[in-house]
């Protein structure tokens, strides 16, 4: 008899926010989920602009039913109990059914909405995910509204609601991949959308001419000194280029580099980034990696 | 000087594709694909290639951290662009109504049998608690629901009150209001499922025991058969329709409860879909009940013209989610 296998246990997510997709053509992407504080900001921007819409729209009908003719004002009250329907159901769904996959709070936060196992996002995933707004967000809010203008709102009624409406609330914080109950059922998350600038090519040296000359050349255990890490936070340095930072980093690697020149910082900095990134990359050719600093791999090689 | 200049060779080559591919990326964004040249879409594709090849060597060979983030948001941009891009809107609509929504609703058959026998039951008894002792009908129906058709009114004003005149300028208000108001409840029984289902199932069983009730201050001045008639206009639709958002919230729950094989996420997320294209077809059911409700039962007061419209309804319904979306089925 075949003993029902147990269930593989998938690995935990990371503690972190960032995680990867692999695209058909094998090649892993990172994401990086939109945070819990961004997620309330753009639901915050989406509630005021339904606020907005919803008011606008209300004071628009009330001007035109005292201002026109008495027997269109039944169509402006069908006007407004569709629309009012549609606003409260259908905000979330058409802007996140739409081409950007996302509200114009989530726009402006710079988040979209995705599928979870990377494929296309569905018009019924969409719509599961926002009707779940339904007891997340609308029922507690209008219980806690009743409650209050009946003057009901006794101790018990008032907890239990508020409870129900932090518990789902909170639900994003208290899971690893930020999803609310919504996104549990839809089988989506939410990610940042990210557009970057390509910045320049920092091998094209831009200092002076006669400043460059000053730079005696870099020694093998001078490019020794640092890693990929340090690399990096060089580049960003350079890519900042403020001068005080430029006269405070290149003192710092002139220290450790046992160097006693001064002055032309720039054009320091900008040698030593191509020389060592130079020497760091035909390593990783060699599939050497050297990360940071105290990674001795390729120190001894 | 070879490395460098092989670098520094890589990024020159390849940054035109890059741009090109950004180019493409804004406008597809910003418009429709279709106002695309032929010449874009070819390229799209080949673009996006390239593009996450540069990436793959950018990662191994170059320790520009600027360019590796660069060509990490740009694939992942047009990774988006391209995989997750929608169909038509037309084509959605007509595979929604073609196969999506009658092979959903058969898909959650069990729970629909499960929520329609709830509600058949919870209304027969309710029906015996109040015809036995009358002070029930209080606790089934709230006094402003029941606007005067308590166990105590007279025949007449119960036969008013589902043959009487309409009040004619109000009935789009009405239709308008009843589709609105069954809805929402319906979107929230739905949702409820997420709580295992349970609290769904007692909203069913609310609305079962609130027409049974309804039954009980009928039957006894004759007019039980008038009262099913004027219910059942629009009820085989509304009633039909509260049925199946009930069984897609018992579906989530359910799922959520009972994964089975699959993760409990993989599940909640399959059943929740499912779900929610049931609901998107229970919101058009309501619409079409809230029709029959606010202006056909209000013109039409024969009981059998009533019933034979209702009786239509339910025959459509069936015939429709049994059949329909069987040709080409998976």
């Amino acid at each position: 008899m075949a003993r029902r296998e147990r269930k593989a246990r998938k690995p935990r997510a990371p503690r972190t926010l960032d995680r990867q997709l692999v695209t058909p053509e094998g090649v892993p992407l990172n994401l990086r989920l939109g945070s819990a504080g961004a997620r309330a900001s753009a639901f915050l921007i989406d509630a005021i602009i339904m606020l907005a819409v919803l008011i606008g729209a209300s004071l628009l009908i009330l001007a035109l039913v005292s201002g026109g003719p008495s027997g269109a004002s039944s169509l402006y009250a069908v006007v407004w109990l569709l629309g009012f329907f549609l606003l409260r159901n259908f905000y979330f769904v058409l802007f996140e059914a739409g081409r950007r996959a996302a509200t114009p709070g989530k726009r402006l936060m710079k988040l979209r909405v995705v599928s979870r196992s990377g494929a296309r996002l569905t018009g019924a995933a969409v719509m599961a995910r926002n009707l779940m707004r339904e007891i997340e967000v609308f029922l507690p809010l209008f219980f806690l509204l009743f409650a209050f203008a009946e003057g009901m709102a006794t101790a018990w009624t008032a907890t239990l609601a508020l409870g129900w409406a932090l518990i789902l609330l909170f639900l994003p914080v208290f899971n690893r991949d930020r999803l609310r109950a919504g996104d549990l059922i839809a089988g989506t998350w939410v990610v940042e959308r990210e557009v970057r600038k390509l910045g320049e090519d920092l091998l094209i040296q831009t200092a002076h001419e006669k400043d460059m000359a000053r730079i005696a050349p870099f020694t093998a255990a001078e490019l020794d000194a640092y890693g990929a890490f340090e690399l990096q936070r060089l580049e960003d340095v350079l890519r900042r280029n403020d001068r005080s930072d430029l006269f405070a980093v290149s003192t710092a690697i002139r220290r450790k580099l046992g160097r006693t020149d001064e002055g032309a910082d720039l054009a320091f900095l900008e040698a030593y980034y191509a020389a060592l990134r130079h020497h760091l990359e035909r390593k990783l050719l060699f599939g050497q990696r050297k990360r940071d600093k105290y990674d001795q791999i390729s120190a001894n090689s | 000087m070879t490395v460098t200049f092989a670098t520094r060779h890589f990024r020159a080559e390849r940054e035109a594709d890059w741009a090109r591919l950004e180019e493409l990326l804004g406008k597809l964004e910003a418009k429709s694909p279709r106002r695309l040249s032929d010449e874009d879409l070819v390229d799209l594709p080949r673009l996006y290639r390239a593009t996450l090849s540069s990436l793959s060597i950018a990662r191994a060979t170059s320790l520009d951290a600027s360019l590796v983030g660069y060509l990490e948001a740009l694939s992942t941009r047009a990774y988006f662009a391209l995989y997750s891009a929608r169909e038509p809107w037309l084509r959605q609509v007509k595979a929604f109504f073609t196969t999506l929504w009658p092979r959903s609703v058969r898909a959650i058959a069990p729970e629909l049998l499960l929520a329609t026998a709830l509600l058949i039951l919870s209304a027969v008894a309710s029906y015996h608690l109040v015809r036995t002792d009358p002070a029930w009908y209080s606790a089934m129906i709230s006094p402003e629901m029941a606007s005067g058709r308590d166990m105590n009114a007279s025949a007449a004003t119960l036969r008013e009150s589902i043959y009487g005149e309409p009040n004619e300028s109000g009935l789009e208000i009405f239709a308008t209001f009843l589709f609105t108001h069954n809805s929402q409840v319906s979107i929230m029984a739905f949702a409820l499922g997420f709580l295992f289902g349970i609290p769904t199932i007692i909203l069913a069983v609310q609305n079962g025991a609130l027409a049974g009730a309804m039954f009980a201050a009928f039957v006894p001045h004759g007019l039980g058969w008038g009262f099913f008639a004027w219910l059942m206009i629009h009820g085989t639709t509304e009633i039909g329709a509260i049925a199946i958002a009930t069984a897609a919230g018992m579906h989530i729950g359910r799922a959520v409860a009972f994964p089975g094989e699959r993760t409990r996420m993989a599940a909640a997320a399959d059943a929740g879909t499912r779900g929610a294209i049931v609901m998107i077809g229970v919101i058009l059911m309501l619409l079409i009940a809230g029709l029959l409700e606010g202006f056909a039962r209000q013109l039409v007061t024969d009981d059998s013209a009533r019933l034979a419209i209702g009786g239509t309804m339910l025959a459509l319904w069936t015939l429709y989610f049994t059949f329909g979306g069987r040709r080409g089925a998976a």
